[in-house]
């Protein structure tokens, strides 16, 4: 089986979904690039190269290039959605929501339940995500956590080139609007990939490593991250569970309730904006529906609450590591047992 | 000089390039009888017991538990009680010497698994052994594929020029069936044997292959010059149809762990991580549940196989040899009893549906002989 790239495997994905429906259509700013100028046609093709060789391929009709206009052309998707077609819009960076982010939440989101449930919007938004690329505060966020909030959205972060694909088959085939989280610096990523469409259905968690001591929750870059931290501690004799939920919308509680009800101990990590982000509603969940299972405090492992810094160094020191993963772990397991409930 | 032995990583499967020594089952000093399992050898792939080479007395454990080491590593040493510490010490040396010079000689890649095109769609194939061996077509079960032969086609490269296939619906290959039934799949065998120029062979099938193997004897008795079946499907009414049903269900690795379990008398211990992944993997592509559910329905329906060729056992000219593990939960190994008595029937004692894989090495001695 051939290895591929994050880049190659999303590519891979569009493709195949183009081929099979001709309703998929892709829009967005340089999602072909070079528009009139000679010999410059698919010059882009997305701003990191993932839809590249697309617009060749299926024509300027199906991956057309717009405006620098977020507001009008996601609300041109989800009309499009609306109205019978399955549109991939590219957000570029998810900092940029800001402008049409009505489009999306008070939109797209509402169109099932505001019509008695006979309108479908079948919508993907593509957006990049995360730190450590240098892009500085405005092109470095991870705003997942404010999409989950909403209902009506399914929110999708894929942590490896394998879960894209099947992840982003799915997006594409599901009759609800779904923004899909791609971390900007997993795109060289690579590993084994089939050549052939599959799904990988929402909700559902992947579990990386299996162990007794502890579960570790992560998402998207944060799982690479997290399984170097559960190696680490292996080799110290702690034994951790390593969960993927894989969407935060819907979310797998159930396969993690079972993981702590198992381990007694959680750390979840998210690279998230510390307040209000995933491993605060995780460890809410966890801590309303299993609380007798913990044997110690929930720890979350998060950025600090500030603007991503400019500065790499900053920046590296700002994001979670495995080094920061294997020592909230190492509390987690050196906390005083807590005393079962009478 | 005292007799020593050395134990070395085996090779489970084309594939395997080091293995880890999960468990030791003796101590130094103990005195090991020639095809004694003496530790667990543990790959991504597959657990599997690790018999003494020779017998002899366990003098030093070389690789400790939980430590990986490439195929063909030293991993202990066998001698006389009376040999001198020293002279295991500078035995091991030499070993490791040897064996370093000889690991920085690369030797010849595993067999990749290649697609050809058939009237039927793309099909994927694994042949091992010489062009003009014996020619041998190995045929997988409902929901396998080819790699379910991991560790027995490697145990047959002398002999048998093997060919390996991935059933349609199954692995690398179109998941557009031609049929479900087991002559419309015999047809895509026959196919495969076409385009790799392998006019008649011996079949091998395990348990639905078994019953595709069958069916192709019958339609086309010319191509078949002998069958070995492994737990085959074909020869009674009884299967286990919770099995069937759960498989086709099956979407978290709990669910699949505890099913697949059933497949081997060993249960749980023999099934790895990447083996559920793999499984899941396959499962999750397009047309596959089409495909398995299609297969089910047509080969047995609710929880009881359609067809029986027991009839095609009957005729002597064809050597037909079958093999069955004791504890079998997906197909009864009663359903080798009461056949003609030119069918050697081989019985494993302490194996369940997967003898190809759980008894692979008896199973490759069934084929030498």
């Amino acid at each position: 089986m051939a290895k591929k790239s994050f880049r190659q495997a999303i590519n891979e994905a569009l493709r195949q979904e183009m081929d099979r429906d001709p309703t998929v259509v892709l829009m967005g700013e340089d999602v072909a690039g070079g528009a009139g100028a000679p010999g410059e046609d698919d010059a882009w093709g997305g701003p990191l190269g993932v839809t590249k060789g697309l617009m060749p391929r299926f024509g300027r009709e199906r991956v057309f290039d717009t405006p620098i206009t977020e507001s009008a052309f996601i609300g041109c998707a989800a009309g499009a959605a609306a109205t019978g077609l399955r549109p991939v819009a590219d957000l570029m960076f998810v900092d940029f929501m800001g402008v049409c982010f009505d489009q999306i939440f008070n939109q797209a989101a509402k169109f099932r339940y505001m019509f008695g449930g006979k309108a479908k919007t079948p919508l993907v938004i593509r957006t990049m995500y995360g730190a450590g690329f240098r892009a500085a505060s405005q092109h470095s966020q991870c705003l997942y956590p404010i999409f989950t909030h909403i209902p009506g959205l399914k929110v999708v972060i894929p942590s490896s080139p394998y879960e894209a694909k099947g992840l982003m088959i799915q997006a594409i085939r599901d009759d609800d609007p779904v923004i899909f989280f791609e971390h900007k610096v997993m795109y060289d990523d690579e590993e084994e990939v089939p050549d052939e469409p599959y799904v990988i259905p929402f909700g559902e968690a992947n579990f990386l490593r299996d162990g007794e001591d502890v579960t570790i929750v992560a998402l998207g870059r944060m799982v690479k991250f997290a399984v170097q931290a559960s190696d680490i501690l292996e080799k110290e004799g702690i034994e951790s569970t390593v969960l993927d939920p894989r969407t935060t919308s819907p979310l797998d509680i159930a396969s993690i309730l079972e993981s702590v009800g198992e381990t007694g101990r959680l750390v979840v990590v998210d690279e998230a904006s510390p307040r209000c982000n995933m491993a605060t509603d995780i460890s809410a969940q966890v801590a309303e529906q299993a609380f007798d299972a913990l044997k110690a405090p929930i720890r979350m492992v998060s950025p600090p609450h500030v603007p991503v810094p400019f500065s790499p160094s900053l920046e590296d020191e700002f994001l979670p590591s495995p080094e920061k993963i294997a020592a909230s772990v190492r509390a987690v397991m050196e906390a005083p047992a807590r005393r079962a409930a009478a | 000089m005292a007799d020593l032995a050395a134990l070395t990583m085996p090779k489970l499967g084309l594939a395997m390039t080091e293995g880890q020594v999960a468990s030791w089952h003796r101590e130094e000093g103990d005195v090991i009888a020639a095809g004694e399992e003496i530790a667990d050898i543990e790959t991504p792939k597959i657990t599997a017991a690790y018999e003494s080479p020779a017998g002899g007395t366990l003098r030093r454990k070389v690789v400790a538990p939980g430590e990986t080491v490439p195929v063909g590593a030293l991993i202990g040493v066998l001698a006389e009680p009376a040999a001198e510490e020293a002279e295991i010490d500078a035995f091991i040396a030499e070993w490791q010497a040897r064996f370093a010079a000889s690991a920085a000689a690369e030797g010849p890649a595993a067999p990749e698994p290649e697609r050809i095109e058939t009237p039927f769609g793309p099909i994927q194939v694994l042949e091992t052994g010489p062009a003009d061996g014996k020619p041998l077509v190995l045929i997988h079960g409902f929901g396998g594929d080819l790699l379910t032969f991991f560790l027995l086609q490697p145990l047959l490269t002398e002999r048998y020029r093997a060919l390996a296939l991935d059933l349609p619906g199954h692995g690398g290959s179109t998941k557009t069936l031609p049929g479900a039934d087991p002559a419309s799949l015999a047809a895509v065998v026959s196919a495969v044997m076409s385009a790799r120029g392998m006019k008649p062979a011996h079949l091998l099938g395990h348990s639905l292959g078994g019953a595709i193997a069958l069916a192709l004897a019958e339609a086309e008795p010319e191509r078949v010059s002998a069958l070995t079946l492994v737990s085959p499907a074909g020869l009674g009414p009884e299967i286990n149809g919770d099995y069937i049903a759960g498989f086709i269900a099956a979407r978290r690795p709990r669910e699949l762990t505890s099913l697949l379990a059933t497949l081997f008398a060993g249960g749980q211990s023999l099934i790895t991580r990447e083996m559920i992944e793999g499984v899941l993997r396959y499962k999750r592509l397009d047309g596959v549940t089409a495909a398995l559910t299609a297969i089910a329905a047509a080969n047995m329906p609710e929880g009881r196989q359609a067809k029986s060729f027991r009839h095609l056992l009957a005729d002597a000219a064809r050597p037909v040899q079958i093999a069955w593990g004791r504890q079998d939960r997906i197909i009864p190994a009663m359903h080798a009893e009461g056949l003609p008595a030119h069918v050697r029937v081989s019985i494993f004692e302490d194996a369940g549906h997967m003898a190809h894989m759980e008894k692979a090495a008896d199973l490759a001695r069934l084929l030498e002989s």
